[in-house]
């Protein structure tokens, strides 16, 4: 193909010759269809017993403890922290597609923020199951909460920990309330069209009423409006916060006031290439190619394009920040990860999150989506290797070199990690079959048919 | 039961006449009587018949439930039967809650360390050191500290046993009544009865023995241990002529020469010793520091005495001898000497310089012509009686004990023993390996072992009698000194059928029931001409020791030819194998202990295991990394090791230690490393050339607390050399960084502790102290290896320099308890908050586990419970356990508390008595422990504190004090007295 074919403005953002109807129809007949594909049979199967391992792995640690894990003393924190930190960064595309995308008036948002939303709340279910199940006595949770109690005791608000119960459980809500809003129409539309006596009821029932009256979509409008303006500062906060747990420790590698920042770039970074991870896949199965368009997926591409640039920056500027300091301590972290004994890791990293997505420079690379499947891989695995390193290696070798120590997953962190997988997976396909996974309503609101006279307002 | 009324006419009395309480407690009388244990263990169908009478059936109900109740461990505790002394209070005041603290002592290799325990509740918990005892001043050594485990072990055996089948007192005292009958009837009575006991100073006990053998003129008392003092009373012989006890003056010494002396762990005074070593150490701001002593060690393998030392040089064992002919030599004693050594010379003249203030130690483990240099070299120096004292020898009967038991073996096999009565000890584990004990044992017809375990040689004996801890016994033992400390009981013995050697020996002389008490009273009354002799008994055993007991000083010289004293072989190429003790395990007695197995060795952090130790140099030769596999061959006897390279290990010296590879030592000792003693034979025990070195395939995973070992350049154990700081005297080492807030005041109280570098030797005592004081969990070794021991302070240990020689520095680590704590501002729960004296308090019901303090936490003092390491099911744990600390559960953080449990204890007891806490009222466990009195806390806010004043100190600093953590915790730095003469690279400060 020419590059001139290439160029984002060629693509639609959707394919033409599609009605009103014939959206509804198409989205809503992989939903509403009698016949399970077998396919979907085989990758729940697999998502289940991925699972299963989860839940066994979560039964053994609440009945044996923490240390079936790899954590130790001078690592307290690992797979733990580290998944929590990846599933959560994963979450905030979803959030900045939907919310942000959504204030900027950005059309190519329609056909992707439905999962894109949907696999952040899962993202969240996973990564919530962490700061619970790591603690060492995890029945007694609440006690981060800021509740009335006999002991006249409130949680230490000074703490990033305490900090993340709330912004964690800000985002889990609001990322629910705002999915969930979003989805009211097209609960309606499946109501409507569902054939089913069970699905009828229990759509009619979370379709809250729903008539499509021009009052109801007034008022739909505004709240959707708010609940946009409420998620968007979460993507920029809520990774603050996390980041916020190492930013305030004083363990070399994790004091950096550039964490904030490098943090959110990070988890948009890690978000968007989760998100191509699905879609790709996703739009090939059930023939979608025409909602989720080459631009939707360029548009990506480019996405992580930028902020990987700044997590390259990030990580440039803790090298530069660590050599500039003079400090022996932090000019030690730097040289440890780079030849330490994690040393595999830190230049897996620079490959997986500096070199590789500089490969979505050229457009041949961005149009092909085998290529973009497989660096959104890649970049997947990047992240992961950041907190990795960003935790672990900073922690094994602090201060006093007689507290060094090396930490190393055990099977059990891997069965959960693999595990979360799972349950991420398992959440994804009863979405992907119980659930319209391209917003319907909105989807219309593209046709040129849907303009109105104010134009760019959203639907 | 018809029959329990005709054949034990006095139980039916007790049953019958009893009622209401007077009822429970004759049950428990008669349950504890002799007849009626015996009656237990007969045959079962006697009581069977019994069921078709109603009346009779009661009966049996009663008597049966009250075996039931009491089987095992007898009641819950009992003071014994006894009058005991408390240190402190009288019994009547006994507190609930209060401990009270007796006096007794603990005997290693048959020399006391006296002891103060204390006990809560009528239990043993905690052991500190008597200061009135001259061997401890008030310190203690990991193995009195870890008496109080040993003593609650759940594997100590609890019953006497025949060939495996529990048996009775009553019945083994029948069947050896019987014996000893035919030994007396032998036309040379007792020809055929062999008694084996380990060393024994113990006044009473010997006397008991030697009354036995007037009556058994032909019988034979042999005494060994494996760490025995052959060497030491064969050089004295060498030298004087005849054996005598060798003390040594160390706060008189200006200059200190340790010929491969550990003296600091391997020599009975050695808690003294470090005590009065370290006395001349305490480099202190105004002070005359000029007086400072200085210690040259020369060693094939590295230890604590090695590390505190100005100069050590890490030498060829068998070269040691030549070296100290040389210096001989050189002091014109001796003869000639061909050995040349740069250090020979310069160490010559700082000897001469001091003279009568200097001391040449030779070391337990070298040779007895070694010994004898070293007492011609100080009879040489005048240092004889002042800072060398010969007196008689401490123990009761002085015998060569490898001579003793090789005539013992050859006696077995030549049939000549029909009895043989063992008084604890473990000679099939832990006699040299040619003699092979357990081939000679099997000749013998009759063979006993009394032993708190039932251990590999009871395996191999007819009877097994279990032995009491030295906590439930009476008895007696001489000190270093020779000071007489008695030892009193601190608990009735936890399982009764325990019996002391005392019973046994009495046993032999036909008498079943002894009261070991009797039996010391009565003896030292015999020996003291006192008119009040109950009040002196009482005093004594109030004290803790017998007054005017110290052995009187003795006037020999020693001889100065030393013809034919050599070594052995002089070659340098072959590597040669060094065994020595284990600093935990000591001859493998204690390989039982959790405490000890899980406690680092000093200079390698080991748990859990012993290696073989090789020089870096040996190991790059051989290609050897840490946890390779060797197999270790000398003559004919090979053993497998794994590898560690010990930096500061003499070139060709692999080094092995003894007390593991065990297989009857208990559920935490069995198969724990391997048994070194395979190589530890009767002609190669201590150093042995001709050692062969090979690599085999296999990597065997070692566990150790501290990976790293050099410091990086970081700022962690600061240095000076004596010279330096004489120069600059008013130099501080403490920063003051600037702040944008105001302090925080502090009013009332401010707990602090200062460390003095100068002092630790790296004993490992304030460890195990910790352990026991706090409820420290053990965890195991692949926790261990994981990185989750839970010791609340730990010892680091630091090599400086070049590896092959270099400088050894300790560094103990508890809670710095920082007044600027990283753990306090990020625990989400409030679980760890300041108080207002100073503490970083941890409230364990408040955790919740995140971890979140830990690894804020820059010094790594916080530990985790990945598990739940504690026991909490087996109930002799659980009554060793002090009651003052919370035992933790899993998911919690802990960490060093200041011994919050005593400063809590201290401000009860001053604020009902409308007063102040005095300084050194509070003492920590750590502190208690200590022998060199590294370790001192108090008040800071008090100015004339002893805590304030070395926090004063210029050498005073804290650690990572650029953090602004504010440590309360800081550290006085090392000083090392150099020798300009002898300078080295390895030497260099920082």
């Amino acid at each position: 193909m020419s590059t001139e074919e290439y160029k984002a403005e060629e693509h639609p953002v959707i394919e033409p010759g599609y009605t009103f109807g014939s959206i509804t129809e198409k989205i809503s007949s992989i939903v509403l269809t009698k016949k399970t594909p077998l396919g979907w049979f085989i990758g729940f199967g697999i998502a289940f017993m991925l699972l299963m391992g989860l839940i066994f792995t979560i039964g053994l640690l609440l009945f044996v403890g923490v240390g079936i894990w790899g954590i130790m003393i001078p690592v307290g924190w690992g797979f733990d922290i580290i998944n929590f930190v990846w599933w959560i960064g994963i979450g905030h595309a979803g959030t900045l597609i939907s919310a942000i995308l959504l204030l900027l008036r950005q059309e190519w948002r329609t056909s992707i923020n439905r999962f894109a939303e949907a696999m952040t709340l899962f993202a969240v279910a996973c990564a919530g199951l962490y700061p619970l199940l790591h603690m060492g006595r995890p029945w007694l949770a609440y006690w981060l909460f800021p509740y009335p109690n006999t002991m006249a005791i409130w949680p230490n608000f000074k703490s990033p920990l305490v900090w993340d119960v709330f912004a964690v459980s800000t985002y889990a809500t609001v990322s629910a309330m705002f999915w969930f809003v979003g989805l009211i129409p097209d609960l309606a539309t499946l109501r409507d069209r569902s054939t089913n006596r069970v699905g009828r009821i229990i759509y009619g029932m979370l379709a809250m009423g729903w008539r499509g009256s021009t009052k109801h979509w007034h008022r739909y409008e505004t709240a959707y409006l708010l609940l946009a303006g409420l998620s968007t500062p979460l993507v920029v906060s809520v990774h603050t916060i996390v980041s916020f747990d190492f930013a305030v420790g004083i363990i070399p590698g994790w004091h950096a006031t550039i964490f904030p920042p490098y943090f959110v770039a990070g988890a948009i970074y890690a978000g968007f290439a989760m998100v191509l991870t699905l879609a790709i896949p996703i739009r090939a199965v059930y023939g979608l190619q025409d909602f989720i368009t080459m631009r939707h997926l360029q548009n990506m591409a480019k996405i992580m394009l930028a902020t990987g640039l700044l997590v390259a920056y990030g990580y440039m500027m803790e090298t530069f920040t660590a050599w500039y300091s003079g400090n022996e301590y932090e000019k030690f972290m730097i040289w440890n990860r780079m030849t330490g004994p994690y040393r595999n890791m830190y230049w897996a990293l620079i490959f997986c999150n500096v070199l590789t997505p500089n490969l979505l420079w050229f457009p041949k690379i961005r149009n092909n989506t085998i290529f973009l499947f497989i660096i959104s891989i890649i970049v997947s695995i990047g992240m992961w290797l950041e907190r990795y390193v960003i935790i672990v290696v900073s922690l094994s070798r602090d201060f006093l070199p007689s507290s060094w120590g090396q930490y190393h997953g055990s099977p059990f962190d891997w069965t959960m990690f693999i595990g979360t997988i799972g349950l991420f997976l398992t959440l994804l396909f009863l979405f992907v079959r119980v659930l319209p996974m391209i917003s319907i309503f909105e989807m219309r609101t593209l046709l040129p048919e849907a303009e109105v006279k104010h134009e760019g307002e959203a639907s | 039961m018809s029959n329990i009324r005709e054949i034990n006419p006095e139980l039916k009395n007790k049953l019958d006449t009893a009622s209401g309480p007077q009822y429970w407690r004759s049950l428990q009388e008669i349950a504890g009587s002799e007849e009626f244990q015996e009656y237990l263990h007969r045959e079962f169908p006697e009581n069977a018949s019994e069921w078709i009478d109603p009346v009779s059936r009661r009966n049996f109900l009663k008597i049966m439930g009250a075996s039931l109740a009491l089987a095992g461990l007898t009641a819950c505790t009992k003071q014994p039967e006894e009058k005991i002394v408390p240190y402190v209070r009288q019994p009547e005041e006994l507190i609930p809650g209060r401990p009270l603290f007796y006096a007794t002592a603990m005997t290693i290799g048959g020399y006391a360390n006296g002891l103060l325990m204390e006990n809560q509740m009528g239990r043993p918990i905690k052991a500190e050191g008597n200061p009135d005892h001259p061997a401890s001043l008030g310190a203690t050594d990991v193995f009195g500290q870890a008496s109080i485990l040993s003593m609650y072990d759940p594997d100590r055996s609890q019953s006497t046993t025949n060939i495996g089948n529990i048996s009775s007192w009553t019945e083994f005292f029948q069947i050896l009544n019987l014996r000893m009958k035919i030994e007396k009837q032998r036309p040379s009575p007792g020809s055929g009865f062999r008694l084996l006991t380990e060393t024994i100073t113990s006044p009473s006990l010997a006397n008991q023995i030697r009354e036995l053998l007037k009556t058994l003129p032909g019988a034979k008392w042999h005494q060994y241990e494996s760490l025995n003092r052959d060497n030491a009373m064969e050089g004295a012989r060498l030298a004087f002529g005849e054996p005598v006890e060798t003390l040594y003056k160390l706060d008189q010494a200006d200059v200190v020469l340790s010929l491969d002396a550990d003296f600091m762990s391997h020599n009975p005074g050695h808690l003294r010793y470090i005590r009065d070593f370290i006395s001349r150490r305490k480099v202190r701001s105004g002070a005359d520091n000029s007086k400072m002593s200085r210690l040259y060690v020369l060693e094939s393998t590295p230890s604590i005495t090695g590390a505190v030392s100005d100069h050590r040089l890490p030498l060829r064992s068998t070269h040691i001898l030549e070296f100290a002919k040389a210096i001989a030599a050189g002091l014109g004693i001796g003869g000639s000497s061909t050995y040349s050594h740069p250090w020979v010379a310069p160490l010559v003249r700082d000897l001469q310089a001091h003279k009568g203030a200097s001391i040449v130690i030779a070391g337990e483990y070298q040779p007895p012509e070694l010994h004898a240099i070293a007492h011609a070299i100080n009879g040489a120096l005048g240092n004889n009686g002042k800072t060398v004292i010969y007196t008689d020898p401490v123990a009761a009967e002085v015998v060569n004990q490898q001579n003793s038991l090789r005539q013992l073996i050859t006696d077995m096999h030549s049939g000549t023993v029909d009895t043989l009565v063992i008084l604890g000890g473990n000679p099939v584990y832990n006699a040299p390996s040619d003699f092979n004990v357990a081939d000679a044992l099997s000749k013998v017809s009759l063979r006993i072992h009394l032993s708190m375990d039932h251990n590999e040689t009871s395996n191999l004996c007819h009877w097994h009698i279990p032995e009491t801890h030295f906590l439930e016994s009476w008895g007696d033992a001489r000190a270093f000194d020779g000071t007489v400390s008695l030892i009193q009981p601190l608990i009735a013995p936890l399982y009764e059928g325990s019996k002391s050697a005392y019973e046994i020996i009495a046993a032999l002389n036909g008498i079943s029931a002894t009261k070991p008490h009797d039996m010391v009273h009565d003896y030292w009354k015999s020996q003291t001409s006192q008119a009040d002799f109950e009040r002196f008994w009482e005093k004594a055993l109030h004290d803790g020791v017998v007054p005017n007991t110290a052995s009187a000083v003795k006037n020999v010289t020693a001889k100065t030819n030393f013809t034919g004293y050599t070594a052995g072989p002089k070659e340098d190429s072959s590597f040669e194998l060094i065994v020595r003790p284990d600093y935990n395990t000591y001859d493998g007695r204690f390989a039982n202990n959790g405490w000890l197995q899980e406690l680092p060795r000093p200079l390698t952090k080991i748990t859990w295991d012993n290696v073989a130790l090789i020089s870096p140099t040996a190991a790059k030769k051989l290609e050897l990394e840490n946890e390779d596999v060797v197999e270790l061959k000398l003559n004919n006897h090979a053993v497998k090791a794994p590898v560690w390279i010990m930096p500061g290990q003499a070139e060709n010296s692999v080094t092995i230690h003894l007390g593991y590879g065990r297989k009857l030592a208990g559920h935490v000792g069995n198969n724990v490393g391997f048994n070194a003693y395979q190589l530890h034979t009767s002609n190669s025990t201590w150093n042995t050339p001709g050692l062969s070195v090979t690599k085999v395939s296999g990597h065997y995973p070692l566990s150790t607390t501290q990976e790293h070992h050099v410091m990086e350049g970081r700022d962690i154990v600061r240095s000076h050399s004596l010279e330096e700081y004489l120069k600059h005297p008013h130099e501080k080492e403490h920063e003051e960084l600037t702040s944008l807030y105001p302090p925080y005041e502090y009013k009332g109280y401010a707990w602090g502790m200062a460390i003095d570098l100068n002092s630790c030797v790296g004993c490992n005592a304030c460890v195990v102290a910790c352990v026991a004081e706090n409820n420290i969990p053990v965890v195991g070794k692949s926790e261990v290896k994981r990185g989750r021991e839970m010791h609340w302070i730990r010892i680091d240990r630091y090599f400086e320099g070049s590896m092959d020689a270099p400088r050894i520095h300790h560094q103990p680590v508890p809670c710095m308890q920082c007044e600027n704590a990283p753990c306090e501002l990020v625990c989400p729960v409030n679980a760890t908050n300041h108080s207002s004296e100073g503490l970083n308090d941890m409230v364990y019901n408040r955790c919740v586990g995140t971890r979140y303090c830990s690894n804020n936490c820059p010094y790594k003092v916080r530990r985790f419970n990945f598990f739940l390491y504690s026991d909490l099911k087996t109930p002799s744990i659980q009554l060793g356990r002090n009651p003052d600390v919370t035992v933790r559960t899993r998911g919690v953080m802990e960490k060093c508390t200041y011994c919050v449990q005593r400063i809590n204890q201290a401000r009860i007891d001053s604020e009902k008595e409308d007063r102040k806490i005095k300084d050194g009222e509070i003492v920590t466990a750590c502190q208690q422990a200590c022998p060199a009195e590294a370790i001192v806390f108090g008040d800071i806010n008090d100015k004339e504190s002893k805590v304030s004043k070395l926090k004063a100190d210029q050498l005073n600093y804290a650690l990572l004090e650029e953090l602004n953590t504010k440590p309360r915790t800081t550290y006085l730095a090392n000083v090392r007295n150099l020798n300009p003469e002898i300078t080295t690279k390895a030497q260099n400060e920082h």
